[in-house]
């Protein structure tokens, strides 16, 4: 029953068949088999678990129908938990318990769901392997000597390894799309301003987006029922009326134009990941849509204005890290200069410092036009870019990465690593919904297929994910890897 | 852009971090490399173009001027690595 979505096992819960008790039990066990190996969960919450899946049966006793009621889930230890340590993947923060819930956090915990503890993930989310983690690399459970991708590794390999059901992932350049690929599940990061930032610990502010880690784009639909809304906390949250993003997953696909870009089809795409997304458009042919190539022309600028824009806002967002009112403080400081310098060069890693670096350059007396006002200005125009795509086409489809999971330590050049995005990025720096599903396979390795819908076109990108989803099986194929025991 | 060691000192300065003598020239070189990739956009015309703040262009939404927040001072202080009377403790910066 592990294996099984969130859809289903709701439908098992409410038929008594089960308790939330039992399947709670079930994912922990199996996070205590195999969590050493692939080292996706930071915090196990073993004891608040089955309380609240205690809770969540007698809930159910006395009527309550919520959907994710009883249904075990992971939060990215990026989201402040009350009473649960919240490390962000870093040492700064290795012993930090936040004195309050992240919205989101509070959103699932009223909507019944069982926390089974806190994944792993690049540290401060500066990363597209996991590697940057100060608690050590995710594996992939595809092939335990590749990276699982980031910064939400632990949420995608947790999922795709099933030691739960879902997992919530934020992503500021690709971070829940491009582990969603490696790790072969269904990663949906909303548009910007859809779900609180409140409790979600700052990376780069006006790019960073909660989204959901899922088997399926049903399961995705429901996790973001759960999560989207305004909320007085945050201030860039939308004031949109509440969407049921289930309501049109089955509506028919006749007609749905696609656009597929050639930037997306270029140099540097592996032949075997443009097989398989070549492959899966065909399946949507089937389903009636009519697929025409269209023009992303300052794609290519989207790594170098995002490496500007989100150091800079990270330099910004790193710097409540003093060693005075919470996290990681060095050791008899001889004055208050020493305690910040040695406390923030002992609590951050190497590409945390890089980036903080980048950022505080960029904003430094006599660069703010060369850097971050230039990259505003590219960001809008990539946003145009977008814009006039989506007057011709209702989605823009392509590979959520140029190959598939490469090998753990195998890429130690950041600005390769930089490179991983390439297709992710630009979504982010205008603000749009993306999903990344599994379209196939390549030499073992999953493959994952990225889905652009226009500003708050979650619904549409569900739905044109879920019709792809009833035709294939690529999204149920499991890993096989072997047990420790 | 190359970065020689005294920008990198500067910087380091200016974000408060600290970067050792043997540490410098690696950190240098690596960010060249980042400035380097950064600079691909200045190969773009953007003489006429609007900076983009946020992605949907809206402007931040205020409330009422209202104390909204209770006093939880001395639960956010039992996180402080030092902190005694309502106050947070640093190394003396005042003789």
């Amino acid at each position: 029953m592990i294996e099984k979505t969130a859809a289903e096992l709701s439908q098992a819960l409410s038929s008594g068949e089960l308790s939330s008790m039992e399947l709670t039990q079930s994912y922990l066990d199996r996070i205590s088999t195999h969590n050493r190996e692939l080292n996706a969960f930071i915090t196990v919450c073993e004891e608040s678990a089955l309380e609240q899946a205690k809770a969540a049966d007698e809930k159910r006793a006395s009527g309550d129908k919520s959907p994710l009621l009883g249904i075990p889930l992971a939060h990215k230890d990026i989201f402040c938990t009350k009473g649960v340590i919240t490390s962000c993947g870093s040492h700064m923060l290795e012993n930090f318990v936040a004195p309050y819930d992240a919205t989101v956090v509070e959103k699932f915990k009223t909507a019944g769901t069982v926390m089974l503890g806190k994944t792993n993930m690049d540290e401060f989310a500066m990363g597209s392997s996991n590697e940057t983690s100060f608690f050590g690399p995710v594996k992939n459970p595809w092939d335990l000597k590749r990276v699982p991708g980031g910064s939400s590794g632990g949420s995608a390999a947790a999922v795709a390894a099933d030691l739960c059901v879902m997992a919530t992932g934020t992503d500021t350049g690709g971070s829940i799309r491009q582990p969603a690929a490696f790790c072969g599940i269904t990663g949906l990061k909303p548009s910007y301003g859809r779900v609180s930032r409140w409790g979600m610990i700052a990376f780069a502010s006006s790019l960073d987006q909660a989204g959901t880690l899922s088997k399926s784009a049903e399961d995705a639909a429901l996790m973001t029922n759960v999560m989207a809304g305004i909320d007085s906390k945050d201030s860039t949250s939308i004031d949109r009326p509440a969407e049921d993003y289930t309501a049109t997953l089955n509506d028919s696909l006749d007609g749905l134009r696609i656009g597929i870009p050639k930037q997306h089809f270029a140099e540097g795409l592996s032949a075997e990941v443009e097989q398989a997304v070549r492959e899966a458009l065909k399946e949507y042919e089937q389903l009636g849509a009519n697929i025409t190539e269209v023009d992303l022309p300052n794609n290519h600028l989207s790594v170098s204005a995002y490496y500007v824009v989100a150091p800079a806002e990270a330099s910004a967002n790193l710097s409540r890290y003093d060693g005075v009112r919470y996290g990681h403080r060095c050791e008899n400081p001889i004055d208050l200069e020493d305690m910040y310098k040695r406390t923030r060069s002992e609590g951050f890693g190497d590409e945390v410092k890089r980036r903080i670096l980048v950022g505080t350059y960029a904003l430094s007396a006599g660069y703010y036009d060369a850097y971050y006002r230039k990259a505003q200005k590219i960001r809008r125009l990539i946003k145009n870019d977008f814009t006039k795509a989506f007057e011709q086409v209702d989605v823009i489809v392509g590979p959520t990465s140029p190959h598939t999971a490469f090998g753990l330590g195998s890429k130690t050049d950041p600005v390769a690593m930089y490179l991983e995005d390439i297709y992710t990025i630009a979504v982010n720096l205008a603000g749009l919904p993306g999903i990344s599903i599994p379209a196939g396979f390549a030499n073992g390795l999953p493959v994952g297929m990225h889905i652009v819908g226009k500003d708050f076109g979650e619904g549409k990108l569900l739905n044109v994910a879920h019709q792809f989803q009833q035709q294939t099986d690529w999204h149920k194929r499991k890993p096989n890897f072997e047990p420790e025991d | 852009m190359a970065l020689d060691k005294s920008e990198v000192e500067k910087i380091a300065q200016l974000a408060r971090l600290h970067i050792s003598e043997a540490d410098t020239d690696e950190v240098a070189s690596r960010i060249t490399d980042i400035l380097a990739l950064i600079d691909q956009m200045q190969s773009v015309n953007t003489e006429r173009v609007e900076p983009m703040a946020h992605p949907l262009d809206v402007t931040q939404r205020l409330r009422v001027d209202t104390a909204t927040e209770k006093d939880r001072r001395d639960e956010l202080q039992s996180l402080a690595p030092a902190a005694q009377d309502g106050l947070y403790l640093v190394p003396k910066v005042i003789e």
